[in-house]
């Protein structure tokens, strides 16, 4: 990467799962267009794309930002969505409140957000019942 | 195992392919979940999957695994194939279930991810 | 082949130790999306699957199976368990993943079949 800031953002419909992990793809090729090693745009793509899923699965509509520096990525993602009433309970490994036609389709089983924390140097996750979710991850190379 | 083995061992149709077939294959992962897939795979591995559809294109792209089997002789659609085109993704389907394509590719010492 | 004997074999850990582990495994079916093994398990089959949501006892029970093994350390929740031991279906964990469970099953079996 070079010494510059790059800074950009994704919107996200959701239910719109023809389009789904389009915003991840399209910010796994900057990286790799800006020459960063492999195992860092691995992390960062599964992070994101993760974080895209839970909109486009849970949340009516949200944002995909991101601020690219040479020491890390920053990504949030907030969402309109239903809100998360026990986050503890969320971070579990299989723990999943995805209705059945999601879990046919191959998500929601309950791994995304244990998925975020793993690949993300920090992660932060703040969620407002009725209102909607926020995800903050800072990935470092 | 190399690419060609895992062919011939899972006698699958070859339905896209941009690699060389002697092209070594390290890892495999067999999941119908793709957050799982996200979890647990590594780079430069097989998965395994009855989920015939983009999704698990998406995702193996996403997870840089180079080559994805569908079971059970599930037939993608259009799309799905255009996606493994696009992505350089090596797309083969096996007649065989989960179960068997596991058995027979780990009798012949391939692996799954470590974690 | 006994569930009890592949159990041992594969270490396997009774999630629900009373329950059904004289029984005859026919056969096993690998999988995670709950109308693929409705659709395509067998009777008597072991499934090998990552999923613990309750609805899994349902199906086991629908399509007769012989018992549930719940891969890679995953706990199914105390709903799954107590329907699991009131419908009288065998949930077994393991810490390994399916590829390996499924590979190391599909030999026993295997060689099983060739004793007759």
């Amino acid at each position: 990467m070079t010494d510059k800031t790059y800074e950009g953002s994704f919107h996200i419909v959701g239910g719109d799962f023809s389009h789904a992990g389009e915003a991840s793809t399209e910010l796994k090729t900057i990286l790799l267009n800006a020459g960063v090693e492999d195992e860092f745009v691995r992390r960062v793509a599964i992070a994101t794309f993760e974080a895209e899923m839970n909109i486009m699965i849970y949340a009516t509509a949200g944002i995909l930002r991101y601020i690219i520096s040479p020491e890390e990525i920053r990504i949030i993602a907030q969402d309109m969505g239903p809100g998360i009433e026990d986050i503890e309970l969320a971070m579990q490994e299989g723990y999943s409140t995805a209705p059945d036609w999601v879990r046919e389709m191959g998500w929601g089983a309950g791994m995304g957000l244990p998925n975020m924390k793993k690949n993300a140097d920090i992660f932060r996750i703040d969620s407002v019942v009725g209102e909607g979710t926020t995800v903050e991850m800072i990935i470092k190379r | 195992m190399r690419l060609k083995e895992i062919i011939r061992l899972l006698d699958a149709v070859i339905i896209t392919n941009s690699r060389d077939y002697e092209a070594e294959i390290e890892w495999a992962c067999a999941t119908d979940l793709m957050s799982d897939v996200l979890y647990y795979s590594r780079g430069n591995s097989v998965l395994i999957t009855g989920l015939a559809k983009q999704q698990a294109i998406r995702t193996s792209d996403i997870a840089d695994i180079k080559v994805v089997v569908f079971t059970r002789g599930k037939e993608p659609d259009t799309h799905t194939i255009e996606l493994a085109r696009k992505k350089k993704i090596t797309l083969l389907i096996t007649p065989y279930s989960m179960f068997t394509a596991c058995g027979k590719l780990y009798e012949k010492g391939l692996r799954c991810c470590p974690e | 082949m006994k569930l009890k004997e592949i159990a041992e074999i594969l270490s396997l850990r009774p999630l629900t130790p009373a329950v059904g582990h004289e029984r005859e495994v026919s056969g096993a079916y690998v999988g995670d999306l709950l109308s693929d093994v409705m659709a395509n398990a067998g009777e008597g089959n072991i499934w090998i699957t990552l999923q613990t949501h309750v609805n899994i006892v349902a199906v086991a029970v629908f399509k007769n199976l012989s018992a549930i093994v719940i891969v890679n350390g995953r706990m199914p929740d105390a709903d799954t368990m107590d329907k699991a031991v009131s419908e009288d279906i065998p949930i077994l964990l393991t810490g390994k993943s399916a590829f390996e469970t499924a590979g190391k099953l599909y030999q026993i079996l295997n060689v099983q079949n060739l004793q007759g």
